[in-house]
Formats: C-alpha cells, sequence, structure tokens
C-alpha cells in the first residue's frame, strides 16, 4: 500500500524540492550581496520577456528534453546513464560527417539523416558501456563517465587532425553548406504570422525533441518493450522470472538512452552552431540527469523541466550579463535540484509521509 | 631520451601523481566502507580553493590547508548525510556535489576577490614550498644515484612526501588494526558488523570523513603547492582519474600508488611532448590523455584479471529488513 496519494508523489515532492533548492540559491545571491527578488525579475524577463528570450530558452530546453529523456529512459531499467555528454560528443560527430560529406538536395532530407546518423553514433557510445555492463559486469556508472573523458579526447583529436579545414588554427570543422540551414521559429512562425524574433537560435529541432517525448511516452508505457523495461528496474530478478533478458534490456534501454543523447546534436551542432567544435554538448549531458529527477522519468515531466531548465540557463546568462552574479549560479541550481530530487529524496519524502499518515489516521478514527 | 630527462619527466611524474594518489586513498576508505564516492572532484575542487583562499587572506599556506581540508569535509558530510543518513542514491549526492563545488568556488571566488573567479597568486609563506632532503647538494655530482636522489626525491613541498607516507599508512590502518578490519568488513557485509554490536552508519561516517581530510589535502596541494593560486575548474577531471586508478588498483593501497605514478606519467609525459615518434608511427597526445580512461574500462571488463568492487558498496544499509 503506498502512503502517499499519487499526486503527492508526482507533484508535491517534486515542487517541494525546487522551493528548498530555490530557497538556498536566494540565500547564496543574498550572501554575495545581490537582491534575489531583482534577480528572478531579472532571469523572468530575461528568458520569457520577448521572443529573443524565448528563443533561447526554448533552444537550451531542446537539448535538456533529448538529454533528459536519455537519462530518464536508462533509469527506468534501473541504468544510471552519466555518460549523455559523450554521447552527445559523438552525436554531433555523425551529425557532421553526414552534413559534410553528402551533397544533399533539401534541408529536411539532410536533418533526416543527420538525426539518424546522430542517433546511430551516441547509441553505439552506449553500446559499448552496455555491453560491458551486461556481459562482463563492469559498472555502467563508470565505465560511461570513462567514456565521456574519452569521447572528448577522440573528437579533440579527430577535429585537430582530421576535420579542420586547411589554414584553419581553429579545432572545428568546416560550416556546413548555407542551403541545408534549419529552418528557426522564426522562418517557421512568420508565414503563419506570428512574429518571433530573428536571432534566436530555437530551430526546427524542438518539434523533434517535442516527438521524442511522445514516442518516449508511447514506447515506456504502451509498449511490450517498455513494459519489459519498467519490469526490469523494479525488479531484476522478477523480469528474469517472467522471461525478461538481463542482457538484452540492459542493451536496449542504453541504446536508446544514447541514442535520444546523441539525438540532441542535431540542435546544438546543426541547428545553432552549423559546425562542429570542441565541447559543443557544454554539459547538457549532466543536465539531464537534473532534468530527469525533476520530471520524475515521465516524459511530460520531462518536457517541463526542461522548459525551466532552459529558462534558467537563459536567465542565468541575462544575469551574468547585466549582474555581478556569475553564470555559475546556475550550475549552484542545478547541483541543488538534483541534491534535493535526487540524494536527499527521503528528507522531503519522510516527514511528508508521516504527514499523510496521520492525516489517514485522523480520517479512520 | 637521455637520462637527465627522464629524471626530468620523471619528477614531474611525482609532483603529478601526488593528487591522484590523495584523491585515490581517499576513495579507497569510502569505498571499502561500501560508500561510492563520484564526488572526488567537486570536493578537492572545493578544498583547492578554500585553501588558496585561506592562504592568499592569512599568508599562512597551513591555515589555507586547514580550511581547504573544512571545506572537503564539509562536502563529505554532506554526501554522508545523503547517503548514510537518508539512505539515498550515492551516485546521485555524488553528481550533485562535484556541481556544487563547481559552481560554488566560482561564485564565491568572484564575488570575494572580483578576478574572474580566481584567487590571487599565492606568494612566499602562502604557498608550500620545496624541501631539499639532507645532503641533497652534496651528493648530486656521484653519477647515476645523484641525480635521483638531488633531483627525483628531493626538493618537492612536504605534501608530497605526506601522501605518499600516507600508502603504507593506510596499508597498516587497513589491515593491520581493528578499526581497518571492521571498516572493511562494514564494506562487504554491513549485516555481520552490526550483528557483532558495532554502529555501521558510525563506521561509514568515519570513512567518510577520513575520505574528506584526504581530498582536503589533495585540493590544497593542487593550489598551494602544484600551482601558485585558484583557478576556474583546476582540478580538470583529476578526481576521476584518481576513481580510475582506484579501480585499477583494485582497492588496494600499494597498487592504488603504482596506478597512481602510472597515471601521473602520462600526464607529465602527455605535458612534456606533444606527439610521440615511435618509429613509423606517430602517438596523438590525445590518446595519451585518454588512456587512464581506456585502461580502466579494459580493467573493468575484466579482460586483464578482474576488478570487483566490495560488495555491500553503493547500497545503503537497512537495519533489521
Amino acid at each position: 500500500m503506498d502512503v502517499m496519494p499519487k499526486w503527492a508523489d508526482v507533484i508535491l515532492i517534486p515542487v517541494i524540492s525546487l522551493l528548498l533548492a530555490a530557497i538556498i540559491s536566494a540565500l547564496v545571491i543574498l550572501a554575495i550581496g545581490e537582491d534575489p527578488v531583482a534577480a528572478v525579475k531579472m532571469m523572468i524577463s530575461g528568458s520569457l520577456g520577448s521572443t529573443y528570450g524565448w528563443g533561447y530558452t526554448l533552444y537550451y530546453a531542446t537539448n535538456f528534453m533529448f538529454t533528459g529523456l536519455a537519462v530518464s529512459v536508462a533509469f527506468h531499467a534501473r541504468l544510471f546513464n552519466i555518460g549523455g555528454e559523450g554521447q552527445a560528443t559523438l552525436g554531433g560527430l555523425g551529425v557532421a560527417i553526414v552534413v559534410l560529406y553528402i551533397p544533399w538536395p533539401h534541408w529536411s532530407l539532410a536533418l533526416i539523416f543527420a538525426t539518424i546518423a546522430a542517433a546511430a553514433f551516441g547509441a553505439a557510445w552506449a553500446a559499448i558501456p552496455a555491453y560491458l555492463q551486461a556481459k562482463r559486469g563492469s559498472h555502467i556508472v563508470i565505465t560511461t563517465i570513462m567514456f565521456n573523458f574519452i569521447a572528448a579526447a577522440l573528437l579533440n583529436y579527430i577535429l585537430v587532425n582530421l576535420m579542420r579545414p586547411k589554414g584553419s588554427m581553429d579545432p572545428a570543422s568546416a560550416k556546413f553548406p548555407k542551403d541545408l540551414h534549419l529552418p528557426t521559429l522564426h522562418e517557421l512562425l512568420d508565414p503563419i504570422g506570428i512574429s518571433f524574433s530573428k536571432a534566436a537560435p530555437a530551430n526546427i529541432s524542438f518539434l523533434v525533441a517535442i516527438a521524442a517525448c511522445f514516442l518516449v511516452w508511447f514506447l515506456i508505457w504502451r509498449t511490450r518493450l517498455g513494459f519489459a523495461i519498467r519490469a526490469y528496474g523494479h525488479s531484476e530478478t522478477g523480469a528474469l522470472y517472467a522471461g525478461i533478458s538481463p542482457v538484452r534490456i540492459t542493451m536496449i534501454a542504453m541504446i536508446i538512452s544514447g541514442a535520444l543523447a546523441g539525438m540532441m546534436a542535431i540542435n546544438n551542432v546543426m541547428g545553432e552552431a552549423e559546425r562542429l567544435v570542441l565541447n559543443a554538448a557544454e554539459g547538457a549531458g549532466f543536465i539531464g540527469i537534473a532534468v530527469a529527477l525533476m520530471g520524475r522519468n515521465h516524459p511530460f515531466g520531462v518536457f517541463l523541466a526542461a522548459i525551466l531548465f532552459g529558462f534558467l540557463y537563459q536567465g542565468g546568462a541575462e544575469l551574468a550579463l547585466w549582474t555581478k552574479i556569475p553564470r555559475d549560479l546556475i550550475t549552484v541550481i542545478q547541483a541543488l535540484v538534483i541534491l534535493f530530487t535526487g540524494a536527499l529524496d527521503n528528507m522531503v519524502r519522510m516527514p511528508l509521509e508521516r504527514i499523510f499518515l496521520w492525516l489517514r489516521r485522523r480520517r479512520a478514527s | 631520451m637521455d637520462f637527465l630527462t627522464l629524471i626530468q619527466v620523471l619528477d614531474s611524474t611525482v609532483r603529478l601523481a601526488t593528487p591522484l594518489l590523495l584523491a585515490c586513498l581517499a576513495g579507497l576508505f569510502s569505498e571499502r566502507a561500501g560508500i561510492f564516492d563520484i564526488g572526488l572532484e567537486g570536493k578537492m575542487l572545493a578544498a583547492a580553493f578554500f585553501s588558496a583562499a585561506f592562504a592568499a587572506t592569512t599568508g599562512s599556506a597551513w591555515i589555507g590547508l586547514l580550511a581547504g581540508i573544512g571545506a572537503s569535509m564539509m562536502l563529505s558530510g554532506l554526501h554522508g548525510l545523503a547517503s548514510i543518513t537518508f539512505r539515498g542514491n550515492q551516485l546521485i549526492s555524488g553528481v550533485a556535489i562535484n556541481f556544487l563545488a563547481s559552481g560554488m568556488t566560482v561564485l564565491i571566488a568572484q564575488s570575494w576577490f572580483r578576478q574572474g573567479g580566481r584567487t590571487p597568486s599565492l606568494t612566499g609563506d602562502a604557498r608550500f614550498t620545496s624541501i631539499d632532503l639532507p645532503f641533497a647538494d652534496a651528493v648530486r655530482d656521484i653519477p647515476f644515484v645523484g641525480p635521483i636522489y638531488s633531483d627525483l626525491l628531493s626538493g618537492h613541498s612536504i605534501l608530497v612526501y605526506l601522501a605518499f607516507l600516507a600508502v603504507p599508512a593506510t596499508y597498516w590502518l587497513l589491515y593491520s588494526t581493528r578499526f581497518g578490519l571492521r571498516l572493511r568488513a562494514v564494506g562487504e557485509n554491513p549485516a555481520a558488523v552490526d550483528t557483532a554490536g558495532i554502529s555501521v552508519i558510525g563506521m561509514r561516517f568515519a570513512a567518510v570523513a577520513i575520505c574528506g581530510i584526504l581530498c582536503g589535502i589533495a585540493g590544497a596541494y593542487l593550489s598551494t603547492a602544484l600551482q601558485a593560486g585558484f583557478v576556474k575548474e583546476m582540478t580538470a577531471g583529476r578526481g576521476f582519474i584518481a576513481l580510475a586508478a582506484l579501480i585499477f588498483a583494485k582497492w588496494r593501497p600499494w597498487y592504488a600508488m603504482m596506478a597512481c605514478l602510472l597515471f601521473g606519467f602520462l600526464q607529465a609525459v602527455s605535458l612534456r611532448y606533444q606527439n610521440i615518434q615511435i618509429g613509423e608511427f606517430t602517438i596523438p597526445v590525445q590518446l595519451m590523455d585518454a588512456l587512464p580512461y581506456i585502461l580502466t574500462v579494459v580493467i573493468l571488463a575484466g579482460f586483464v584479471g578482474k576488478a570487483i568492487p566490495p560488495r555491500a558498496g553503493g547500497e545503503p544499509y537497512v537495519k533489521e529488513r
């Protein structure tokens, strides 16, 4: 029997955790001699107050949706994929190869195949740790951390020695062809009479990310495979007894997870930078952990949490621009969210459960 | 490569291996007691900042060291609170600690010193200076043995010697004392330790505290001995290399030293040479950077000997199931 009603688990606990994180962040802002209320106002107006702000918020949110979904699919199989960063890096490599070396007639074709390549590269990078976990018993958290570093070194090598255009000192690939530019939200919304900022980087990948949310929801809650993944996550022995192969589920869950993390590259590499640079993922793989925890591993929750982190990212950039608060405040908020929704979950949960038990006893008597 | 160059590379190996070794031993205590710790990086970073900050303000490297240990132990306490008291996920807690340290150090540094997230450069007594071992100058001219003694073994800061002395100390504590036996038991079979009337929670907190102290020294070494001051993200993944070394050493102290020296050597070589030519082949510098991680994956996969972690690692202890 559950002690708490479902809504308390799904809504109340994340909201309380978020509040705790917000209170501590406010204290941090106070401690460095700034005004938290003014800071919040500035963050809101900077990220949600204009279509330019929204364009950046949604651009960041697109990245976090992909990585958040990636972490949450692995979480459903009780696997902690901390390697989203490396998988997104490899996804970028996949996008760059497809876009640079194949002459595409139209951006839409290029986008489809770039997405496939990004997913394939990300999946491949996740498949090795998955295989080592499933077959050789090496801990997936450690291997995926190691694979993040190996991916960074590999990309560094490829950019410096293989993909860098002749005569360029910059460790980056050549610019992608102009006609493969992905339509931004401005270009998508202009024909239907909605004016949206031209300068903002949000692009059609945002719609791909929303589609991915739906697909993941369908996969996890409406298919046999999704059921097997969840069953394995709840109880490995139970799943084994039901004839579910742990090796198969570990491999499949991690491959889907890696594919989702890799697909992030269509947004940041193809949609924004339009060339492959070092450290293109910029930590989005790690923010996926916070997003998945915050969103309670549900695609809709991930969607909301990704928008929230998109808001924090754009708001944080505005703060760094106009006040003395460095952008690193966002890293602190991100850490606090991970801490309260992930590691200190019981600290929030235990007193709440006590309250609900007490309420129930009173109703019964 | 002639003999003197080799001595120079080995000398820088010792310097670079020191923070790895301290962090690796820190992780060893924690993980042997059943608490996984991927927050070594964050603890080192916090310690590096507070050591440099207090050393810069007070002018004493020793006060800096204490401040660094204090900061690292605060984070250790947080890790203990999350993973022992509230039985949370130890890995997630470690991730949170890494981000917390990464953000907070820059935030505090910026509001304290206003130098773009760094501390002022440390000079004089604010840094740990190198110590010359006795007769280092006298024996330098003796061929072969002289340079090894005077240039390789002598002339490091006191923290380097402390780190290498910590290896036998750890070995002794772990394998020859009652505390060590209990610590290892708590990581393998906490229920048995509990039955014997020893507090599992107490033992695990003790292990996490020792981990905090060692990470604190490691961080202090980075900012007040190896370099002169704190810069943003100065740990640069060393916490994870230490973690890799710990697995490479299969959670044993002497092997941890060997692994850290090996990884320190790789760092020293990739700092000194960019690409290495061996006959027809060129070893790119990126491969040298990635080698510790690749070796760890290979070891973890059990292709070269099997690395089996402490059995109760990562699982919170629940009394009376």
